[in-house]
């Protein structure tokens, strides 16, 4: 058996592997969830009502795909030109941070300078947090793979002793968490009455932003091309080191964000389980969007879907939320195969 | 000659827009050879994937030994007796020759049992046709020569009556390629049939009896070889005759490039230059010959900006150069047609447009403040692909999808449309087949005329002296001194290229 590519995939071709793939997802987690003791029609049905069966749902839904749309964003843009950032965890902690250092009072500014102002400056320290293992690649060709995902821990202890120290919260009652951010510093909701802050929203322009920077900008064209052969980058006078180091700075800004909107728009506070691993599930976003930035979106509404959804399927059914993660690894791997097969076929020698 | 074993009918093949194969025919005799000949591109890597069940044909049908095969299935293809060598061979290469033969025959649970037998009959095939091989060697520690005779008896080994070889004399040295021949004559006597897929049209003729000649998937007409002459064969290969192009005497202009006392490290894969001194004169052609391995691809790396001299200098224009980069060198209009056209000359999976301004995305037209102007970038394209014949669905294809020539010709079309003062061609005409090279040749020509100073760096020695005003040759990181074109006998430069003519050299300096 061998690999050959088509030179011209039909839209069948295209379209229909990555559809059984999710049937095959949802045929998998039916016979596990009668493992588990539960009517699998039951139980598919609990996740798709908890996901999307109700506004109150919905909107839990849209809120939990927020990080994964920027971690998603986060790793699309840095695995589309070969920056494989594992570390998008880290990223999203040190983003948050800044948030709660900015906005627990320290700055009396209003609204409308004060969020920008975190925003940007949230962003500077996720991406500062990924040029240094950016630049560990470059200059003395350590694997950011490691470093990226060795970073996440280093991070998160960081967190914990700031959390312990100078971010504690004197009210707190000696728990590990920082006071809440002022009024001025929250994201306001999108709509009055509906529990949905503009973390949302943020996420969806900048999944457009970015689609528009791959597509439209040299510098989108750089990052693909030195993704795509470095070889020929090179050879043609991109300056790789320059471009690997700007597409670190974005994915790290990205990845960040998510920690801001998720203390700024959801959480008021900053604690040790701010995230259940987004930056990881990061991963599994970019990858079953196929790294469009668009895409992202999309994949990462699934995601939380099924996360959402389990979470209340698991109340009502009593079969075990572990049900969503063994999805999503299904899924991902299937989709995997997928997106090979809507590529290449396979070949008898 | 005797009974027809193989014959094709109406094939059709596309390939979106493009016609891969348009109702071809052919038939094949018993003991026949017939050469398929056509350019890169022309349909004859299509038409024998089609014969073996390696792609479905839109319409028409093959038969063999009278019967229809069963379209897309290779196994079909290996049952009714048809064998093919590729050009890049499929051999595991940490198996012995014997393994390699019975791998795929039949259960591996009896593996013992015929390995015996199949020694046997290895023995006699090997025997019988000339093919001389150890059946217990490793594969990895073959010649390509011998691997070819390996792949070539794994098909006579599966009763293969029908033998496909595509350009298998690629990659052999002359004295192999004769030895294939005699294989192959002692063969067809024997009664197997071969289909002989080439360009070269002197190997064609020897071997023979019949030429089908492909173009834009057409066969535009089957000859005999007895009838017919290598410049009728290339002349309808072509479509319109093509001879070498003529190369018109141009009195040089003032140095635009300077290498002076340069020196470099050795990496990798390139081996370092020693104390080299060469000039560029503007409209004149510097030819730099010499065995793979003896400094050229640092000269490239040189002039296309990827190294700098350890030690000596570059000018440009009687000037030093001090800031040297590969961004630089396309600012300084050096025109870099690079020896690995997959790898440092084109993006594999970006279309022909995004390909086509790789050097110049940030530049004028295709960049306005950070944005790439597509539009813009697309009739760049679309100028490329008419001016240099590019054969290409559209401006969006991805380019991994076009052969090899039309990969060049695009190459040639993005650095020369700037009018070049340098141009760097190394290995420009490698594995194209005659009627590109003849372009290559041509536009380097041109570009000449126009004044522009090109280094042509080639293994291929006459292409060197074809095409060179002036030659170098290099050996061990050295240069020899210059030649004047009709001053020099390859055999003289044989001697620069073996390193012995530098050893006299340096006797001749000490005495």
């Amino acid at each position: 058996m061998r690999l050959e590519a088509i030179p011209h995939p039909s839209l069948s071709r295209r379209f229909l592997p990555p559809i059984l793939a999710l049937a095959s997802t949802v045929f998998i987690a039916s016979l596990l969830a009668m493992v588990a003791g539960g009517n699998p029609f039951a139980v598919l049905g609990l996740i798709i009502k908890g996901a999307v069966g109700s506004k109150f749902a919905l909107l839990e839904t849209l809120n939990r795909a927020t990080p994964l749309i920027f971690t998603g964003l986060s790793v699309a843009v840095a695995f589309r030109a070969k920056l494989w950032n594992i570390g998008a965890e880290a990223q999203l902690y040190s983003g948050a941070v800044v948030a709660v250092i900015m906005g627990t009072g320290a700055l009396a500014w209003s609204p409308s300078v004060l969020i920008p102002a975190m925003i940007i400056c949230s962003m500077s320290a996720g991406a500062l947090l990924l040029l240094i293992p950016t630049l560990l690649k470059t200059r003395l060709g350590v694997d950011e793979v490691v470093t990226t995902l060795l970073l996440n821990f280093i991070f998160l202890l960081l967190v914990s002793l700031l959390l312990e120290g100078p971010l504690k919260d004197p009210m707190g009652m000696g728990w590990p968490k920082s006071a809440r951010l002022i009024a001025e510093a929250r994201l306001p909701r999108i709509v009055d009455g509906l529990r949905l802050h503009w973390g949302f929203g943020i996420a969806l322009i900048a999944a457009v932003i970015i689609w528009i920077v791959n597509t439209k900008t040299t510098f989108g064209y750089a990052m693909r091309a030195v993704g795509f052969n470095a070889e020929a980058a090179r050879y043609a006078g991109m300056p790789i080191n320059l471009i690997m180091m700007q597409t670190a700075l974005l994915s790290g800004g990205l990845a960040a964000l998510a920690g801001f909107s998720e203390v700024a728009g959801l959480k008021g506070t900053l604690t040790l389980d701010l995230s259940p691993g987004f930056g990881y599930s990061g991963i599994i976003v970019a990858m079953l969007a196929l790294l469009h930035p668009l895409g992202v979106v999309g994949a990462a509404l699934f995601v939380a879907g099924i996360f959402v959804g389990a979470d209340s399927m698991s109340r009502a059914a009593g079969v075990p939320t572990y049900l969503a993660d063994i999805m999503l690894a299904t899924a991902l791997l299937l989709m995997v195969v997928a997106v090979l097969l809507t590529k290449f076929r396979f070949k008898r020698e | 000659m005797g009974e027809v074993v193989l014959r094709l009918e109406g094939i059709t093949k596309n390939f979106g827009a493009l016609k891969a194969n348009e109702n071809v025919s052919l038939n094949l005799a018993k003991g026949e050879v017939i050469a398929l000949l056509g350019e890169n591109g022309a349909g004859k890597t299509t038409l024998m994937n089609i014969l073996f069940g390696q792609y479905t044909a839109d319409s028409g049908r093959v038969e063999v030994f009278g019967k229809t095969l069963q379209p897309g299935m290779p196994r079909a293809a290996l049952d009714a007796g048809v064998g093919m060598v590729h050009q890049h061979f499929t051999l595991a290469h940490n198996l012995s020759v014997i393994e390699n033969v019975i791998l795929g025959t039949g259960s591996l649970w009896s593996w013992k049992l015929r390995n015996k037998q199949a020694r046997q009959q290895l023995l006699e095939l090997a025997n019988r046709y000339h093919l001389k091989i150890n059946p217990d060697a490793k594969v990895s520690t073959l010649s390509v020569g011998e691997r070819q005779r390996v792949e070539i008896i794994k098909a006579l080994f599966r009763q293969a009556k029908i033998l496909i070889l595509d350009e298998p004399t690629a990659v052999l040295t002359p004295q192999e390629t004769e030895a294939l021949f005699k294989t192959l004559k002692e063969a067809t006597e024997q009664g197997l049939s071969v289909i002989f897929i080439s360009h070269k049209l002197r190997e064609v003729m020897i071997i023979a009896q019949k030429v089908a000649i492909l173009r834009h998937g057409k066969i535009v007409a089957t000859k005999e070889t007895k009838e017919t002459s290598a410049n009728e064969l290339a002349a309808l290969m072509v479509g319109n005759p093509t001879s070498p192009p003529a190369v018109v005497k141009r009195k040089s202009g003032p140095v635009v490039m300077e290498f002076l006392n340069v020196s470099t490290e050795t990496q990798h894969h390139s081996k370092g230059l020693k104390n080299v001194s060469m000039r560029l004169c503007s409209g004149e052609i510097v030819g730099l010959a010499g065995v793979s391995g003896n400094g050229q691809t640092s000269i490239a790396n040189l002039f296309a900006g990827l190294i700098t001299p350890s030690e000596g200098e570059l000018y440009l224009d009687g000037k030093p150069i001090e800031r040297w980069s590969p961004r630089q060198s396309v600012l300084r209009g050096i025109a870099r047609i690079p020896e690995d056209r997959h790898h440092a000359g084109t993006v594999a999976d970006f279309s022909l447009t995004e390909n086509s301004i790789i050097e110049r995305y940030r530049d004028q037209p295709f960049a306005h403040h950070g944005w790439v102007n597509w539009q813009a970038a697309a009739s760049f394209t679309k100028e490329l692909i008419k001016q240099y014949d590019v054969r290409c669905p559209g401006p969006n294809t991805r380019i991994r999808l076009l052969s090899g020539g039309n990969m060049q010709k695009l190459i040639l079309g993005r650095v020369l449309q700037n009018n070049p003062r340098v141009i760097l061609a190394h290995q420009p005409s490698r594995g194209l087949d005659i009627g590109a090279v003849h372009y290559v040749h041509k536009q380097l020509l041109e570009a000449r005329q126009k004044g522009a100073a090109i280094i042509l760096i080639s293994e291929d020695l006459d292409e060197i002296l074809q095409l060179s005003d002036i030659i170098y040759v290099s050996s061990e990181g050295r240069l020899s001194p210059a030649f004047q074109r009709g001053k020099v006998t390859p055999s003289q430069l044989g001697g620069w290229m073996s390193g012995a003519s530098f050893a006299e050299q340096e006797t001749m300096h000490a005495s």
